[in-house]
């Protein structure tokens, strides 16, 4: 690009030649140098403004206009937050059973409750909400509710909670552990488990249930009823359908009957003195409602 | 060439050479006008372009719905995952430039490029206020006085109210255009619309006017691959130097013996935008754009000489015409197995995506099992399986379907099988006007059906539009206990 034809030979080389071919000692053009010192300058303002050099323990200079991510995820937080207060609060004072029929309601609650779920329950009923069989913590898909699957048993659930010594309103009930507590003799227990295995449709031996059903109608029945299909009032599960919350082998059973079940859950609602409740009402009232969408919802 | 040592360090950066490309007239000029016109006429006037497409939807007829991740071509509506589509026209433009490119060498630099296009336009600009080559010259070597202060601010406020309207018509293509020109001008369009006109006017401004060759010659990495595509057959920009040389001033009343037809007269360079000498030969700098070949021309019909000194060809001729011997015909050089293998892949790109376009189904669905739990026990012993559904009404009105899960084949019912859908007392979804509707779906076997027990049944399911204008099927699958 020069006003008057160069020839090429005027040009400079490098020195360098391969096989006859050698390199030109081209200069930079001036906009590409000055672009490179540019983005040198900009560099070190940069590290002067912004958060940059980790030279303390505890973390990098702070940078002159004082950015943060951390903060920046605080606020967006806050903004989320702010934007949601409409929807939280219309949903703090809606029927629990006509969320589902309310477009927002519904869509708002499928999604923070999910955020919810996965965030507080996750780690003992699954990711999926399948439960962990055979550990005792319930799966929340399928048609079977030991304290209930309305939508409103869902909520006061999660508000308070099972076992629980920190809620006063926890759901409570407490089998007795006819073994350990010598209520009732090994053979005993033996005999009950077999007229369990009955009325869940398994196989049993017809020789022991004879005797367990009368064990059972004097031990179990005022909770489980009669015909063991369980009472919601007390937390006592059906024991003829095909769900197990521990298991309805025979080992597990005798150990069941034996040493009993104790499962708990925290209080959701649970503020400690002085602090912020571990789920505020809308938190709650999104995940019960996420919960009973999830197939098993009655 | 032999390698020198060089006597001193050369200096770490070169200076622009500024170029003053003088007016030239001629055919090449003047498809390069008609082209320029056309080309921005297209670009300033698509946005506003209005196209019914009913109340849901936008009624532009060329919007890119980045906020909908939607983008919308006349009758044409791309969806996300549909996205193929635009990387089918990617490849076309890839492939189509390698045909041009290996047919006729860089016409893209040369007449289609923006930058080439806004450069151009800028070039006029400046013509227009500083005068021409010899002018524009005299311009930049005088001191900063009152007329070269008075003619470049005219000249910089024109180039950037050039840029204002490159940049303000680019952020349109992807809001609807009337809304947002109102909200431009009362200041309340988004701070990414401003920001986006801004960075394309500073562009738009930076490299029309004062980097313009060199955007071509350093930062633009396609020359470099066209200079792979190009072979003795394309038809590029040459100088018949076997014609032209020994080159020499043409003196009045003289015949000048034994000198080639090139007066030397420096109209080639003179309006060359790249600021190179064709003369030298083929140079990456080169963009083909003809102005040379106009220059060219007019000087030869002065002297009376055959036009066509500069001109089109192909590196393959210079033998035959050399020897004076007959060259071959363009479309020979053209139409050889290279261009032709091209075209042939780029028009089956061309061809797939129109058939794909046409075969695409007004309902889309997909459905994802339930990874976690596989499966569910129901109280009864029954099992069910949970999935997803995800269906896509592009209708442009609210739709409801019949889901319907039959067996692999599709044409039977599977016995002990029922679909239940979440919040629903029939097997029916309605859908709204252009939007996915996600719903949860199960599929339940009786506790003593086959299914309950396998451990992977395939399953067809069906979604039908009710009002019967179509129905599609996905295949998927039922996780049993696998305990039979």
């Amino acid at each position: 690009m020069s006003k008057k034809p160069t020839k090429k030979q005027d040009v400079e080389t490098t020195g360098h030649s391969w096989d006859g071919i050698s390199e030109y000692n081209n200069p930079l053009p001036r906009w590409w140098l000055w672009t490179f010192y540019a983005c040198i300058v900009w560099g070190v303002g940069y590290s002067i403004a912004m958060p940059a050099w980790p030279i303390f323990k505890d973390g990098a200079t702070p940078g002159l206009l004082g950015s943060s991510t951390r903060a920046n995820v605080a606020a967006e937080i806050d903004r989320y937050a702010k934007a949601n207060e409409g929807v939280e609060a219309k949903l703090v004072a809606a029927d629990l059973t006509a969320i589902a029929a309310d477009p927002e309601l519904a869509d708002y609650t499928r999604n923070a409750g999910a955020a919810v779920f996965r965030t507080w329950c996750a780690q003992c009923h699954g990711s999926g909400a399948g439960g962990n069989a055979g550990l005792g913590y319930p799966n929340l898909l399928d048609s079977d509710w030991l304290w209930g699957g309305s939508i409103e048993d869902i909520y006061t659930t999660v508000q308070h909670g099972i076992r629980n010594t920190e809620d006063g309103d926890a759901r409570y009930s407490q089998m007795p552990a006819f073994g350990r507590d010598e209520l009732l003799e090994p053979e005993q227990i033996a005999q009950v488990v077999q007229h369990v295995r009955k009325i869940s449709g398994q196989e049993f031996d017809a020789a022991l249930e004879a005797e367990g059903a009368v064990v059972f109608a004097d031990n179990c029945a005022s909770c489980h009823m009669e015909d063991g299909t369980g009472d919601r009032m007390q937390g006592a599960p059906n024991l003829t359908d095909a769900i197990w919350l521990y298991g309805g082998d025979v080992a597990t059973l005798t150990e069941t009957v034996t040493n009993a079940r104790f499962g708990v859950m925290p209080s959701w609602s649970f503020t400690p003195e002085g602090g912020e409740p571990r789920l505020s009402e809308a938190e709650i009232r999104s995940v019960a409602a996420y919960v009973h969408g999830l197939g098993g919802g009655e | 060439m032999s390698s020198t040592e060089p006597s001193e360090p050369a200096p770490l950066y070169a200076a622009r050479e500024p170029v003053f490309p003088r007016r030239v007239k001629g055919s090449f000029r003047t498809l390069k006008w008609v082209l320029m016109a056309l080309m921005l006429g297209v670009y300033y006037i698509t946005p506003w372009i209005r196209w019914d497409r009913g109340p849901a939807l936008p009624d532009q007829a060329v919007l890119l719905d980045l906020a909908n991740r939607r983008f919308f071509f006349f009758m044409i509506e791309i969806w996300p995952h549909e996205f193929y589509f635009v990387a089918g026209l990617l490849i076309m433009a890839g492939l189509g430039l390698f045909l041009f490119t290996s047919a006729l060498g860089r016409v893209w630099c040369g007449y289609a490029c923006p930058q080439t296009v806004w450069t151009d336009l800028f070039i006029l600009v400046e013509r227009w206020v500083e005068g021409d080559r010899n002018n524009r010259i005299r311009l930049h070597r005088q001191k900063w006085d009152a007329e070269k202060i008075r003619k470049r601010l005219t000249k910089w406020t024109l180039w950037l109210l050039i840029g204002l309207a490159t940049g303000g018509a680019w952020v349109f293509y992807f809001t609807d255009a009337p809304t947002l020109l109102v909200n431009l001008l009362n200041g309340t369009a988004s701070p990414v619309a401003y920001t986006t006109i801004a960075v394309a006017t500073a562009t738009t401004f930076a490299f029309g006017g004062f980097a313009r060759e060199q955007m071509c010659i350093y930062a633009c990495p396609w020359p470099r691959i066209q200079a792979a595509m190009m072979d003795e057959d394309t038809i590029t920009i040459g100088y018949r130097e076997w014609r032209g040389e020994p080159r020499g001033k043409l003196h009045k009343g003289q015949t000048p013996e034994g000198q080639g037809d090139c007066i030397d007269c420096m109209a080639c360079f003179n309006v060359c935008p790249m600021g190179i000498d064709i003369r030298n030969g083929q140079q990456l700098e080169c963009i083909t754009c003809g102005l040379c070949i106009d220059a060219c021309d007019e000087m030869m019909d002065k002297i009376g000489k055959p036009r066509g000194l500069i001109a089109y060809m192909a590196l393959k001729d210079e033998p035959n015409e050399r020897a004076g011997k007959p060259v071959i015909s363009v479309w020979k050089h053209i139409l050889r197995p290279r261009t032709m293998l091209y075209f042939t892949l780029w028009s089956a790109v061309g061809i797939a995506l129109v058939a794909a376009l046409f075969m695409r189904s007004p309902i889309e669905f997909n459905l994802t099992p339930a990874r976690d739990p596989l499966y569910v026990v129901q109280g009864d012993g029954s099992i069910r399986n949970i999935y997803t559904m995800r269906l896509r009404n592009k209708a442009g009105k609210d739709a409801s379907f019949r889901i319907t899960v039959l067996g692999e084949h599709g044409d039977q019912a599977v016995k002990g099988l029922h679909l239940i859908i979440e919040g629903q007392e029939a097997n029916l979804v309605t859908a709204p006007a252009d939007e996915t509707l996600t719903q949860r779906l199960y599929i339940e076997a009786d506790a003593d059906s086959k299914l309950a027990h396998e451990d992977r049944t395939e399953l067809r399911v069906w979604v039908e539009d009710v009002n019967g204008t179509g129905r599609v099927s996905v295949e998927t699958v039922f996780n049993g206990k696998e305990d039979h």
